[in-house]
């Protein structure tokens, strides 16, 4: 009877310390397959829904004053183009950069950096959130997304705004072969939500995406697409590079990116 | 003496003793009384949070090695941060030492912290892989999880306060009274002397347990949500007094990954203290419900 419990209490112990193994092995292991990620995207949806209910089209981000600047902000992801094209533009000082805004509008048009400077401006100081964990605090000046889309006039059945960037994507497993990123119609009329060509009051440089960065004060850090050459409307993104909606967002980043 | 016959003496001497030992567990066994110490809901709530907690701690720890870094204030001061774990590189390029960096002070903690073995590789990464879920650095995947999981906890953890307070087991069980407080001295030598209350007393929680439980579900608990939230950028906009309250992003980073070391190290005591009170009896009690207690041992109990 007492080696019948002690086997028992052997058997237990052996049996959760197989399940404390077989669950480790196992999370590893569904992360591997197809459709457990799956599973856990779908809370994706659940996050963006309620954070978007409580921060609706209107929640600002916190902006910060100069003294809060940082020392240096951290230069992430591509820190130079370095594409022929792209090196003769930065040579002539981006003179002959060309944004052309189309897709679902009913006035496309091309955007000059002068055209982008002849927009209201808005400076905003504030901080800049990387998926990785870090923050750093800049100044960013501007046009907003918003008076650009509107200029446009967006038809009613565009739902996104996607940027293409002229920074080629070293691994050449993406495609398109450059950054790209995208933003639904309220994250792109957002207030905060600009195109800037200054940073720290000065025109933005190489690493900082010059000559025009997106910056989306609400999203994390990989949203706020460098180097952009083309915005474009569209009903889905469905059929651009993964399908995800953006270069991270395609090797297996969320697409929301309010956290 | 022959060697045989000092053994067979020897052989029967442990058989008595050992038929002794098992009459005197049957008797105590027999006398054993059984009380319904977890209902079914804290039972099936407190296993969901175990595996919550567990997917949070690997992933978090994840997420984490993607800048194993960590500072006061809004933004990262990254030539001085907090805490750091990093690998140290020699003029080939290779690993060489895992180094953890807290304020001032350097340590060696290769294999472990800042540098381990991957496929018998030195690898720089701030928590080993076998801490982390997924085990291979993989950014998106862990926060897949983490964030899937975040919710699970979430209303596991609000469907348990809820209950708690309306079935009043927070109120009872949980909340230390002013009598607690009073003989927490006495309690804190018992335990350091591993004596645990037995008979009637066993049937209650005694301070140190209501305090432990009370600061893990609502100090801990709370703060480890509010500081995960602190670091997303939108709710940052919806709640910018959260910032205020931590003392901007990156300290509420620091203090979410002290509140997850709180928990680990609740969860150490947890196991030590199961373990010596009874492993079977506790884990049969949040298992089944029953719990069984000595009534003859009654005399030395306290509180």
């Amino acid at each position: 009877m007492a080696e019948g419990k002690g086997t028992r209490r052997g058997f237990l112990g052996t049996a959760a310390a197989g399940a404390g193994a077989l669950l480790l092995s196992g999370c590893r292991g569904l992360s591997e397959t197809q459709w457990f990620p799956k599973v856990l995207d779908s809370a994706e949806g659940l996050t963006m829904r309620v954070q978007r209910l409580f921060a609706g089209s209107w929640s600002l981000a916190p902006e910060y004053s100069k003294a809060d600047l940082s020392p240096t902000f951290k230069a992430n992801g591509t820190l130079d183009p370095g594409t022929p094209v792209y090196n003769a533009m930065a040579a002539n000082g981006f003179r002959d950069w060309r944004i052309p805004v189309g897709g679902l509008v009913a006035h496309p048009f091309t955007l000059s950096l002068d055209d982008l400077r002849g927009f209201p401006s808005r400076t905003q100081i504030t901080r800049h959130d990387c998926v990785e964990g870090w923050s750093c605090i800049g100044e960013w000046t501007g046009a907003a997304l918003g008076l650009i889309l509107d200029k446009a006039q967006v038809m009613p059945k565009a739902r996104y705004v996607v940027f293409y960037c002229a920074d080629p994507m070293a691994d050449g497993t993406s495609d398109p072969p450059f950054y790209y990123e995208s933003l639904d119609l309220i994250e792109a009329c957002h207030p905060q939500t600009i195109l800037a060509y200054e940073m720290n009051g000065a025109p933005l440089t190489v690493p900082h995406g010059a000559p025009v960065r997106l910056r989306c004060e609400r999203q994390l850090g990989y949203k706020h697409a460098k180097y952009v050459e083309r915005i474009e409307l569209v009903e889905s993104f469905k059929h651009i590079g993964g399908g995800k909606g953006g270069y991270w967002e395609d090797q297996g980043y969320t697409w929301w990116a309010g956290i | 003496m022959h060697l045989e016959t000092q053994l067979l003496a020897f052989r029967a001497k442990s058989q008595e003793w050992w038929h002794a030992y098992l009459a005197r567990r049957r008797d105590r066994a027999a006398k054993r009384e059984f009380f319904y110490r977890h209902t079914g809901t804290v039972r099936a709530l407190h296993w969901i949070n175990a595996l919550c907690l567990l997917v949070m701690l690997m992933s978090g720890l994840q997420i984490f090695n993607a800048h194993p870094a960590l500072y006061w204030g809004p933004i990262s001061n990254f030539d001085h941060p907090f805490v750091s774990l990093f690998g140290e590189q020699n003029n080939a390029g290779q690993i060489t030492k895992g180094v953890t960096q807290i304020g001032p002070w350097h340590f060696n903690t290769t294999g472990l912290f800042g540098a381990s073995y991957e496929d018998g590789q030195l690898t720089a990464r701030g928590f080993p892989h076998w801490a982390t879920l997924p085990g291979p650095q993989w950014l998106a995947m862990g926060r897949l999880w983490h964030f899937f999981f975040a919710w699970i906890l979430v209303i596991n953890g609000l469907a348990f306060v809820v209950y708690a307070l309306v079935r009043r087991h927070a109120q009872k069980d949980l909340f230390p009274t002013r009598d607690d407080i009073r003989h927490l001295g006495r309690e804190i030598v018992d335990h350091l002397h591993l004596r645990f209350p037995k008979g009637e007393a066993a049937k209650r929680y005694n301070a140190l347990q209501k305090i432990a439980y009370f600061t893990v579900i609502f100090v801990i608990g709370p703060l480890i949500v509010l500081t995960g939230l602190t670091m997303s950028p939108t709710m940052d906009s919806v709640f910018p007094g959260l910032l205020w309250v931590f003392g901007g992003r990156q300290s509420a980073r620091t203090i979410h990954f002290l509140c997850a070391f709180s928990f680990l190290g609740f969860f150490v005591i947890h196991i030590v203290m199961v373990v010596l009170s009874g492993t079977w009896n506790n884990v049969r009690s949040m298992i089944t419900g029953w719990y069984g207690i000595d009534p003859d041992a009654q005399e030395t109990s306290h509180g």
